[in-house]
């Protein structure tokens, strides 16, 4: 039973470290994004220190989305989806455990990219945590959202685009819940724990209904 | 004749046939009266005069937004689990529609927005909500657009709609909060637990004519819509003519 | 003599691809140790057929049924589909793609279906591949990436073999290889199905020809795709 599901989370895992490196790739654009903003808002640290988890959340949103669209592309365009579809597995649990292995290969570096990055935001260190913590809970959910969007993608030549406009809408209480919760953790209108654990539930509904809607979505546009 | 037998498109054609001219004449009338009650007989504010007039159409098209997103959310449903032909026409053709009310009532709310508020736009609550809803329509109408095969970009889209339709009332519920957060309630509320029958009645007859209007107008795109496809078999089929779609097989035993 | 064991039934499959009708009622019935090799003209639909019995095209009519197969499975879930794509992932070495597969696609044992699982050193081994098991399967060429995608078939054992075009990429050595495959699959008690425009020397087989018929009369307006 398993051992289907170790396999496939192994080749998954093998295949995005040794293809182009797209962890370091999203490394790399995240800390673009974090560079950019402070030519864009000024360097003012008070204010970056306001705005910062809200940047950090940003632009890991950002970088996510940007890695979706090979999610299933890869397999489709190789005929591996199709074999994939008739392996007897349930493919909800194939996409669960597909980004599963997307997330530790792409969104795992970004929450242990972020303290460092946050040095540059002049965050303090508690919110630098609060700030890790939000991230490391909500990356999943946006890992499993977009799965529906590059799913919905996956026949389409240039989607990548079209995936970041379908999934935005559908991410956007992910990205409130994490900034509030790590805004809190800085200076408490709330309690952090409140917005915190709403973003563990956004985490846990994400992973029911993005494998869900996902495989629908691949089941239904195979051809 | 039961309600399936519509699957048919020539039999629902024949149908809004009839039904349409019906519909066009009570949506006139409705939308004279309303438009006669909104404008002469609603009282004004005493705060903001006569621009309170644009509610009259702003709550319905606000209102008609989200139930264009309902007949496609059920339309979804009709195309994923029954695999009726006509629910993917009837979504496809909602989205348009949708996206028009929906964008009304952001223009009409930022309108009215105005002297209230001194800006065109605020980040508030309602109005945010409805702009990531226009954000999805758009994305579904592209979604359709940038997918070849028909039925595949039906299904592809029914998809996104039942996601959507389950994200709502989270993504409601996340911006009221994001919303408490950020700016305590200073806005003037528009919908008080009593609204006095002067304004009622208007919104409400203005409300079925936006009603109305919709169903002529969803039912005519429908009627586009089978058109559209027709005219894509025949040209298909056109296109075929060499081996015209269909092949009978023959299976006979050879050593 | 064997008794057939298992039974592909195809009852009026009806498919419709890109807003246009492919075939409509087509029906056959296969018995294990058969093969049916399917015929016809250029995009007739052999292979929207084989992706149909595949489970990758969505029926429009019809029904297809494995009789003898595993209750809980789906008929295609007794198929291994051999197309024109490789599914080989260049970045992982031969072996480690055909490990993947051997853990990943689920074996249909089925009664009088007899065909022994291989250890993927085996079938690449049997397929002549086997002096490129480490290397990534980036350096191998055409024919030998075909012939690592033809070894999947040999590590998970399925009673149904989709084939589409099967021999092509493939030398002379290399067809009559296959051939001695294709032919140990049906002793084996399998059954293959096979879309081809070259004569295969198979011990059972059956002929399946699709050819254009007329226009029917059925009016567009009933048409809604």
């Amino acid at each position: 039973m398993t051992g289907w599901a170790m396999a496939l989370f192994q080749r998954d895992l093998r295949l995005s470290i040794r293809v182009g490196g797209s962890a370091l790739v999203g490394v790399l654009f995240f800390l673009a994004v974090v560079t950019v903003i402070p030519f864009g808002v000024g360097p003012d640290l008070n204010l970056l220190a306001r705005i910062g988890p809200a940047i950090l959340w940003i632009g890991a949103l950002l970088a996510t989305l940007l890695g979706l669209d090979r999610l299933f592309q890869a397999d489709r365009d190789d005929g591996t989806l199709d074999l994939m579809l008739m392996a007897g597995r349930p493919m909800e649990l194939v996409v669960l455990i597909k980004c599963l292995a997307h997330w530790i290969a792409t969104g795992l570096p970004l929450v242990i990219a972020a303290p460092l990055l946050a040095i540059f935001l002049n965050i303090d260190p508690i919110a630098m945590g609060a700030v890790t913590l939000t991230l490391l809970v909500g990356t999943p959910a946006l890992t499993l959202i977009g799965a529906i969007g590059a799913s919905l993608t996956v026949s389409l030549r240039r989607g990548g685009l079209l995936l970041a406009v379908l999934v935005i809408p559908l991410a956007i209480p992910v990205l409130i819940f994490g900034v509030s919760a790590a805004d809190a953790a800085i200076h408490d209108p709330v309690p952090f724990l409140t917005p915190f654990l709403i973003l563990c539930a956004l985490s846990l509904i994400a992973a029911v209904i993005g494998p869900v809607a996902s495989a629908a979505a691949l089941r239904f546009t195979a051809d | 004749m039961a309600f399936w037998d519509y699957a048919n498109p020539t039999r629902f054609l024949k149908l809004v046939q009839v039904l349409l001219p019906w519909l066009v004449g009570l949506c006139v009338i409705f939308f004279a009266a309303g438009l006669y009650m909104s404008f002469f007989m609603a009282p004004e504010d005493y705060q903001q005069g006569n621009t309170v007039r644009i509610m009259y159409i702003h709550v319905p098209a606000a209102w008609l937004s989200m139930m264009c997103y309902s007949v496609m959310a059920l339309s979804s449903i009709g195309t994923l689990v029954w695999k009726h032909p006509l629910a993917d026409v009837s979504a496809k053709s909602a989205a348009p529609i949708g996206a028009a009310f929906t964008f009304m009532a952001l223009v009409t709310g930022s309108l009215w927005g105005k002297p209230m508020w001194g800006t065109y736009w605020v980040w508030d609550a309602r109005l945010t909500s409805v702009l990531v809803l226009l954000i999805m329509y758009l994305g579904l109408m592209t979604l359709w657009r940038t997918m070849e095969d028909p039925i595949k970009a039906g299904k592809a889209a029914a998809v996104l709609t039942l996601v959507g339709a389950l994200n709502l009332p989270v993504i409601k519920f996340s911006v009221d909060w994001w919303n408490t957060l950020h700016q305590p309630a200073s806005v003037v509320r528009m919908d008080g637990p009593t609204i006095h029958p002067d304004i009622l009645w208007p919104l409400m007859v203005m409300a079925t004519a936006f009603t109305l209007f919709f169903f002529v107008i969803h039912l005519m795109a429908m009627r586009n819509e089978i058109m559209r496809r027709r005219v894509r078999a025949l040209r298909l089929r056109a296109a075929a003519s060499s081996h015209p779609g269909t092949a009978a097989a023959t299976a006979q035993p050879a050593e | 003599m064997r008794s057939p064991a298992l039974n592909l039934i195809a009852e009026n499959l009806t498919i419709d691809r890109g807003g246009r009708r492919v075939f409509q009622d087509l029906s056959f019935s296969l018995e294990s140790g058969t093969a049916l090799v399917v015929t016809g003209a250029n995009g007739i639909g052999k292979s929207s057929l084989l992706r149909t019995l595949a489970g990758l095209v969505a029926l429009a009519k019809g029904k297809i049924l494995l009789e003898g197969g595993e209750d809980d499975k789906l008929p295609q879930e007794h198929a291994h589909y051999f197309g024109h794509q490789d599914a080989v992932k260049p970045a992982l070495s031969v072996l480690e793609n055909l490990k993947f597969w051997q853990s990943f696609a689920a074996p249909a044992q089925t009664a009088g279906f007899t065909g022994i699982q291989m250890t993927p050193a085996e079938a690449v081994e049997t397929l002549g591949i086997g002096h490129t098991a480490q290397l990534p399967a980036a350096y191998l060429s055409a024919g030998q990436k075909r012939r690592l995608s033809l070894s999947r078939l040999l590590v998970t054992p399925r009673p149904i073999w989709l084939m589409d075009e099967p021999t092509s990429a493939l030398d002379k050595a290399s067809e009559q290889q296959l051939l001695d495959l294709m032919n140990g699959h049906l002793t084996a008690g399998g059954m293959i199905v096979t879309a081809t425009h070259t004569e295969l020397a198979l011990t059972n087989t059956k002929i399946l020809h699709l050819q254009a018929v007329a226009p029917d009369a059925s009016a567009p307006e009933e048409m809604l795709i």
